[in-house]
């Protein structure tokens, strides 16, 4: 039986964690033996990104320690995993200490994003779902251009039954989101998510799904505020979702 | 780069850019079909990641040594009847060239479109003595008339449309409004009858270089409109003006990037103009040719090793063309001759004004720009790099014990998150004091830095149960339910 451990960001923790359980029914599904190890709290993506690494190198070795001993290390969030996967080098590399510097390189390779473990290490595509709902893919920044997770998303929401796939205009282009930068620089990041939002309901989807919930938290906040009627799944809420057991 | 004219800082310049809805409209028409032809261009070539891979050794060696490769340029330009200037910064080559003019007498200089002048404002230094440069690249001389700078470094004009084009052809030269259409043929026409005659009767030209092949001390400029190659053939006299970094070794290197540079620039297989000088030669083109090597924070970038990749970039604008905060702003808010994506990296490493420490933060980190770059250059890393280093010079010139309400948030996370106590604990002080904001299970004017993620999207409120309560009930209930 196949072991991983479940990393799952501070903020699907704190403000998803429907994305979080969903990821948890799919894996146990397909007969995955998870735990949860209590003691994470945050990847520090967001002050790494902000120019802050420096105040958070605690939480480079946090995360070595709450997973030292895990098998693969599992979560609902490309961004975070490219976190562990991209920057940790870099900052394992400014510290300067040789032994954090194996130790990242050494861990950082069995971080895996969700749909990555579902189709590298697990080689499964179908995880019996059943969705019967128009559905518009959102191919995060992260996801695509970071991990390079191509279209194992695609594959994995290509099988579920039901499920209609609608193709969205410019779908690569990016919902605006970029953390800090929302708040940085808010009229910038409103005007992409004006035209994501324009594209999303171009797409004439009932449902965006994307693999990373900042981005879908974004792109939500712009569907709602102008009172569309389309709603933001995770991934893994579609891949959860059953007959009798809809998201 | 030394400059008394610094424009308005970015987070005032975006804003006013993205309310300016001719300019939006400009950008995203000429964005988007460059966009599409570049990918096309570029997905027609089976060893198009090779190419890129080897553009990049290229680079990555020849910077490696760049000491040597530079003296070998200066030895092969000399050889061949050339003189090699040096210059420190922006003053410097700005004297340099001053003085070369002067002793030619001349009161009128033709210009190659060179983003390299831009960076020294060599025209502003050349009015001083009483000398006109004009600038002989269509959208160059467009921008030069309005008296703007450019906003893009490929499409200087990027943000203007035939109308205004029009309105600042007829009164630059002095024509009757009956005289001109908007038409773009009968526009670049009556450019083309201004600039003939500068041709005709400058006699010097000044111009910058897209590469230098160290072994044979041959200059390369590329362009569409072949204005630029006569400018560095008509003239008595040819001064270019380039930055250290743009040596390649040797003339097989140009294979890779007179591939890589016209596909990802302009998205074609070819651009229309290449010319390429070796000193001078008697009887043909200039007799006199001086080449003036610029350093201005080149060395120092090159010694840093998390900027050094920036020294790479072949100025193609691929990544501004792809990148949406460009596409949104136009290349103005950036205040600096280099605008976008690499300008986010190359302008507070090359300037460094006080202001350009937020121009890394103009970027959502989507990447777009690292997929295109020729070189791959990867400038979402750098540009992280790039903030980190704002964060310790505003701390370090900060008296506060924050420098904003960012700094201050980050700052307390920072602590937060170090054990799950506190962690958890930060958790259920965020739900509760979440209560002022929340209205019907949203979030609705958020306060601080937050309004502005609230003036325009809502947040579902906190939910009672975090993951990991949902898990530890779940637990709990297995084990007593075994
Ligand atoms: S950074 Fe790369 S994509 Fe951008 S202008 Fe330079 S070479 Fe082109």
């Amino acid at each position: 039986m196949p072991r991983a451990s479940l990393f799952v960001p501070c903020y699907i923790d704190t403000l998803f964690p429907e994305a979080a359980i969903a990821m948890t029914r799919v894996l146990e599904r397909v007969g995955v033996d998870l735990d949860f190890p209590r003691s994470q709290t945050c990847c520090g993506q967001m002050h790494v990104n902000t120019g802050y690494a420096d105040d958070v190198d605690h939480l480079v070795r946090n995360f070595l320690n709450v997973f030292e001993h895990a098998e693969h290390v599992v979560a609902p969030s490309a961004s975070c995993v490219a976190t562990v996967r991209h920057m940790y080098p870099d900052m394992a590399k400014r510290s300067g200490d040789p032994a954090l510097i194996e130790a990242v390189d050494a861990f950082t390779p069995r971080v895996k994003e969700f749909s990555e473990y579902l189709v590298d290490d697990l080689g499964i595509t179908d995880v019996g779902a059943s969705f019967p709902h128009s559905v518009a893919y959102h191919p995060a920044c992260h996801a695509t251009r970071l991990l390079g997770v191509g279209d194992r998303p695609l594959q994995l929401l290509r099988n579920v039954a039901g499920i209609r796939l609608k193709d969205m205009p410019r779908a690569n282009e990016c919902c605006g989101f970029g953390g800090t930068f929302a708040v940085k620089n808010a009229e910038i990041s409103a005007a992409m998510l004006a035209d994501k939002v324009a594209d999303v309901i171009h797409a004439g989807a009932e449902v965006v799904v994307a693999s990373d919930n900042s981005c879908l938290m974004h792109i939500a906040g712009g569907l709602q505020r102008q009172r569309t009627a389309v709603r933001t799944l995770h991934l893994a809420e579609v891949l959860a979702s059953q007959e009798g057991v809809p998201a | 780069m030394s400059d008394a004219r610094i424009p308005l800082p970015f987070h005032e310049a975006a804003p006013r850019a993205l309310d300016d809805g001719q300019l939006r409209r400009n950008l995203a028409n000429v964005t988007s079909s460059i966009r599409e032809k570049r990918a096309a261009m570029t997905s027609e070539m089976p060893d198009w990641e090779a190419l890129r891979d080897a553009g990049k050794a290229i680079k990555e060696h020849t910077l490696a040594n760049l000491g040597h490769y530079l003296e070998q340029l200066e030895a092969s330009v000399t050889a061949a009847g050339g003189t090699v200037h040096w210059a420190r910064d922006a003053d410097e080559a700005n004297r340099i060239v001053r003085d070369l003019v002067r002793e030619t007498g001349t009161r009128d200089v033709v210009k190659v479109k060179s983003m390299t002048t831009d960076e020294i404002h060599l025209n502003e230094a050349l009015a001083e003595d009483g000398v006109t440069a004009i600038e002989t690249d269509l959208a160059e001389l467009i921008v030069q008339l309005a008296h703007e700078p450019s906003s893009h470094i490929l499409v200087p004009a990027i943000h203007k449309n035939r109308s205004e084009i029009r309105a600042l052809f007829l009164e630059a030269f002095d024509l009757d409004p009956s005289e001109l259409s908007d038409d773009p043929a009968a526009l670049a026409g009556a450019a083309r009858r201004f600039l003939r005659e500068r041709f005709l009767t400058a006699k010097v030209a000044v111009s910058g270089a897209n590469f230098a092949v160290a072994d044979t001390g041959t200059l390369c400029v590329v362009e569409s409109e072949g204005n630029g190659r006569m400018c560095t053939t008509l003239p008595d006299t040819l001064i270019t003006v380039m930055g250290i970094e743009k040596v390649v070794p040797t003339w097989r290197d140009l294979e890779v990037f007179l591939q890589l540079l016209p596909r990802s620039s302009t998205a074609e297989r070819m651009n229309p103009y290449t010319s390429f000088w070796t000193g001078v030669r008697e009887g043909d083109g200039p007799q006199t040719f001086h080449l003036v090597l610029l350093d201005a924070g080149r060395s120092a970038t090159l010694r840093d090793e998390a900027g050094r990749d920036t020294l790479r970039c072949i100025r193609c604008s691929a990544c501004l063309n792809v990148c949406p905060i460009y596409e949104r702003v136009g290349g103005h808010a950036y205040g600096s001759v280099y605008p976008g994506p690499i300008g986010a990296i190359l302008t507070p490493q090359l300037r460094g004004a006080k202001q350009d420490g937020e121009l890394p933060y103009a970027s959502t980190l989507c990447g777009a720009c690292y997929e295109v770059c020729p070189v791959k250059i990867d400038i979402p890393s750098i540009l992280v790099e790039m903030r980190r280093r704002t964060v310790h010079k505003e701390r370090a010139e900060s008296r506060l014990p924050a420098t904003s309400l960012i700094d201050a948030a980050l700052r307390g996370a920072a602590v937060a998150f170090a054990t799950p106590r506190r962690y958890e604990a930060a958790q259920r002080l965020a739900r509760i004091g979440q209560a002022p904001w929340v209205r019907k299970g949203v979030l609705k004017n958020l306060p601080g830095p937050l309004a502005g993620w609230s003036d325009a999207r809502d947040l579902r409120a906190i939910p009672k149960q975090a993951f990991r309560d949902w898990w530890r009930e779940r637990d709990e209930k297995q084990e007593m339910d075994a």
